[in-house]
């Protein structure tokens, strides 16, 4: 304890430590709490729901705050129903079960962008014939544009961007732009103003209802955008966290202390057993580390308890080894190693009492300074597509947006999101290490 | 000519001593170099042969690689209008000779424990053998020829980037070490953590800010398209091309680097000996040169050698990131396509690399560092 806090007062002086500190704090608390909100089955069911989780979301737009930063907001999204302000239903019944439901959207738009679609959801009930909608577009200056008749079926989602009848009308634009053009200006400019939708629904069976929503998809989403399946990118930001954190501080942790009992042994017992363990270090050394991890996940699983015990069997023998080993050679030497000899101390007790102990003020820095290449480990695997199937990770984005071209298009936020969070992650590790490292190693001491 | 024979009678007891005694250490110099090449040769047989074993991973490739086999051959067949009209059993008939043949081909009908020592025998003797499935740009499917091909780009990508970034460093690390304390050794320790990111992060931001913002330099590849005429605006292009990889290599360790030199410089520089030289008043370039740098040279060698084996393997990641046609990326390829031959060529043009560099270091370290005597120092006690 005493030990404990003398080394806190020891990181006091060096403000690398501090933000690294604060920075690693951050990022377990926040993992944890992610973890606790949002439940494994839940992050996963988030993350691969299909249409009905994240449908609703425009594709490929950045987010929300980035309006912060602009002088002309870009458009959110907004969802019109039944009951929400300034929509007006009529409904007109006549002889033989035909009901007239007459609807009118009315919307402000006063962004200088477009929207991204306007997409209308039909869900009816009926028993032989389906119900019909004829529906019109007001512009606010008064011009009137067909959007369509038909029949809706069961359900019917009708987005306006891919309708060509719709951008035959507004002289081949995208319709979700010639909508709201301003046909007095040259080019693309938005005519801003109020918008009206008229829509007129009519079924044909007594006891057949119609209900219509209208959604306007903007051009930002949520906290971190969406990706190309208009997934909200929040989510493997955030589970992001807790994975990277897991895979990087298991492996170093794994991969550190093993090391460290072979170095032990191999230094304790001489002979046979430590030519043994060096032979392993050189054979190990002439593996190719990254490429058997790729072949492991490409041919035997992908998931990401097999790549952590891949990773951390490969890293045991490595160059640490010797390192630790040599101190160990210096430690074995000491008096107090002979007074436990002298009393009778078997050999399993003194590598796990005496010599291991006295070694583990070096093993935090190198543990901790071990942490960033793990969890760049990761993500490099995951940029390489061989990252765990199912669960959302910062390389994964990495690599979706790499598949989609995202800086070619100008995503550059799908990019950027991940890449930070992963530079804030390993610079904090980093920076605590290193720190630790020259606290704890008498030799860089004030250097 | 009496007193020469005088002297000669004296000498020889010593000259016969002294001969004996570089007869001894030749001796176990042989001894030594041979026992370390046996050792540094079995463990490349095993190295080998475990990264066959992992690359067939233990016979499950070849049942994977036979259902594949079979599944084309089928399609194949089927879809041949040529075999349109034939009655089924024929068909049958026909499709598994074609299935057998090409497992023959492939050398898939034979044990993997058989196959596993002849190709380990093949690899050990360089004989690379035919990749199963990728080929050279030229259309050969000879493995040397594929790694043949690919070795002029690693080399050019990781030599310049390493050269610079071993060269620049240690220099800074030089300059920086007799200015301890200052505002740029402080500059430099504060941003040795950026080190801990991989150089295709870096690749990634700087693709972001030169090819997709700035638009100044292309987003990955070799060479344009259409490739220049002339020699000078081919080596211009590819010197366009090599700008960004290298500088994420380079970006990703230069800090750590500069820092690693650094602290190490100033463990050598505070020991009692350069305080003696100082204190006798030498110059600070002969207290650097003779004093500093001497006893360090060992160790810089070594870093030395491992960028130059380094230098060979290329970076699969990076080179992925900016298509980049090294062996990395073709490496990446070959385990994609289950290329056994292709995996293990690569590997053990590395573990050869590695195995003659530390041999060969071995024997620098005696030369430059007169504390290694081969044996151990002195006498052996009794």
């Amino acid at each position: 304890m005493k030990q404990f806090l003398s080394t806190l007062r020891e990181i006091r002086k060096y403000p690398a430590a501090i933000v690294g500190l604060l920075i690693v704090s951050a990022l377990v608390i926040f993992a944890v709490v992610v973890v606790i909100n949002i439940p494994y089955q839940e992050a996963i069911r988030l993350w691969r729901g299909g249409e009905e989780v994240y449908g609703r979301n425009p594709r490929n737009v950045p987010p929300k705050w980035f309006n912060w930063f602009r002088e002309d907001d870009l458009p959110e999204s907004f969802e019109l129903i039944e009951g929400d302000n300034g929509v007006t239903s009529t409904v007109e019944t006549t002889k033989g079960g035909t009901t007239i439901k007459t609807l009118s959207f009315e919307f402000d738009y006063n962004y200088t962008a477009f929207p991204q679609d306007v997409v209308f959801y039909f869900k009816s009930n009926f028993d032989v014939k389906e119900p019909f909608v004829a529906m019109t577009w007001v512009t606010p200056d008064e011009r009137e544009i067909r959007l369509g008749n038909f029949g809706t079926g069961p359900t019917l989602t009708f987005p306006v961007s891919q309708d060509d009848q719709i951008r035959k009308k507004v002289d081949g634009m995208m319709p979700n732009v010639g909508l709201f053009d301003d046909p007095e200006q040259e080019g693309e400019q938005v005519l801003q103003g109020t918008y009206k939708v008229n829509l007129e629904a009519i079924t044909f069976e007594p006891g057949s209802e119609i209900n219509v929503e209208m959604l306007v998809l903007g051009q930002v989403y949520g906290w971190a955008g969406t990706d190309h399946l208009r997934r909200d990118l929040t989510l493997p930001m955030m589970w992001g966290a807790p994975i990277a954190l897991t895979f990087g501080l298991l492996a170093a942790l794994g991969t550190s202390v093993t090391t460290m009992i072979f170095a032990a042994i191999g230094a304790w017992y001489g002979g046979v057993v430590d030519g043994l363990i060096q032979r392993i270090t050189e054979i190990n050394l002439v593996l190719p580390f990254l490429s058997i991890l790729i072949m492991v996940g490409t041919f035997y699983s992908r998931s990401i308890w097999t790549i952590l015990g891949v990773t951390i069997a490969l890293s045991i023998f490595t160059g640490g080894i010797k390192q630790y080993r040599a101190i160990f050679m210096q430690v074995k030497e000491s008096t107090y190693i002979e007074a436990a000899q002298a009393y009778g101390a078997k050999d399993g007790r003194i590598i796990s009492r005496y010599l291991i102990p006295r070694i583990i003020p070096l093993l935090i820095p190198g543990l901790i300074s071990a942490v960033p290449a793990f969890v760049f480990l990761e993500a490099s695997l995951a940029l390489l597509g061989i990252g765990d199937p199912v669960l959302p990770t910062w390389g994964k984005t990495i690599n979706d947006a790499y598949q989609n071209a995202a800086l070619y298009r100008g995503w550059y936020y799908w990019i950027l999101e991940p890449a930070a969070l992963l530079m804030i992650t390993g610079l904090g590790f980093a920076m605590l290490g290193f720190s630790l490292d020259r606290i704890f190693n008498p030799r860089l001491r004030g250097l | 000519m009496t007193s020469i024979a005088e002297n000669v009678e004296n000498v020889p007891v010593d000259v016969q001593k002294k001969k004996q005694q570089t007869l001894m250490t030749l001796k176990r110099v042989i001894k030594y170099s041979g026992v370390r090449l046996i050792s540094l040769f079995i463990t490349v047989v095993i190295g080998v042969y475990l990264t066959i074993m992992i690359a067939n991973m233990g016979g499950y490739v070849d049942t994977m690689m036979k259902a594949e086999i079979q599944e084309r051959i089928t399609m194949q067949i089927q879809m041949n209008p040529a075999f349109q009209n034939m009655d089924p059993a024929t068909r049958k008939e026909l499709t598994e000779k074609e299935i057998q043949n090409e497992i023959k081909r492939l050398n898939l009908d034979q044990p993997l424990l058989l196959r596993s020592v002849r190709f380990l025998r093949n690899a050990l003797t360089l004989n690379l053998g035919r990749a199963m499935n990728l080929s050279s740009d030229s259309g050969s499917r000879n493995v040397r020829a594929i790694i043949l091909e690919r070795i002029p780009y690693t080399l050019l990508l990781m030599g310049t980037a390493n050269f610079i970034l071993f060269f620049t460093t240690l220099f800074l690390a030089l300059a920086l070490s007799r200015k301890y304390g200052s505002f740029w050794d402080k500059i430099i320790i504060g941003l040795s953590p950026t080190s801990s990111a991989p150089s295709w992060l870096y690749g990634i931001f700087l693709i972001l800010i030169f090819a997709a913002v700035l638009k100044i330099l292309p987003f990955g590849g070799v060479i344009d398209a259409p490739v220049p005429k002339d020699f000078l605006g081919r080596s211009l292009s590819v010197l366009r091309h090599l700008i960004l990889p290298a500088s994420s290599l380079i970006i990703s360790q230069f800090f750590y680097s500069i820092y690693n030199w650094r602290t190490f410089f100033l463990i050598y520089s505070s020991e009692d000996y350069v305080e003696m030289a100082k204190a006798k008043g030498l110059p600070s370039r002969d207290v650097e040169r003779r004093y500093i740098l001497r006893p360090t040279l060992p160790t810089i060698i070594t870093a030395f050698a491992l960028l130059l084996i380094g230098t060979w393997t290329g970076a699969i990641i990076t080179e992925t990131v900016f298509q980049w046609p090294g062996l990395g990326r073709v490496t990446f390829r070959a385990i994609g396509l289950y290329d056994t031959p292709v995996i293990v060529g690569t590997t053990i043009i590395y573990a050869y690399l590695l195995a003659i560099t530390v041999f060969l270091l071995d024997i620098v370290y005696a030369l430059v560092d007169p504390r290694v005597k081969i044996g151990g120092g002195g006498e052996p006690k009794k």
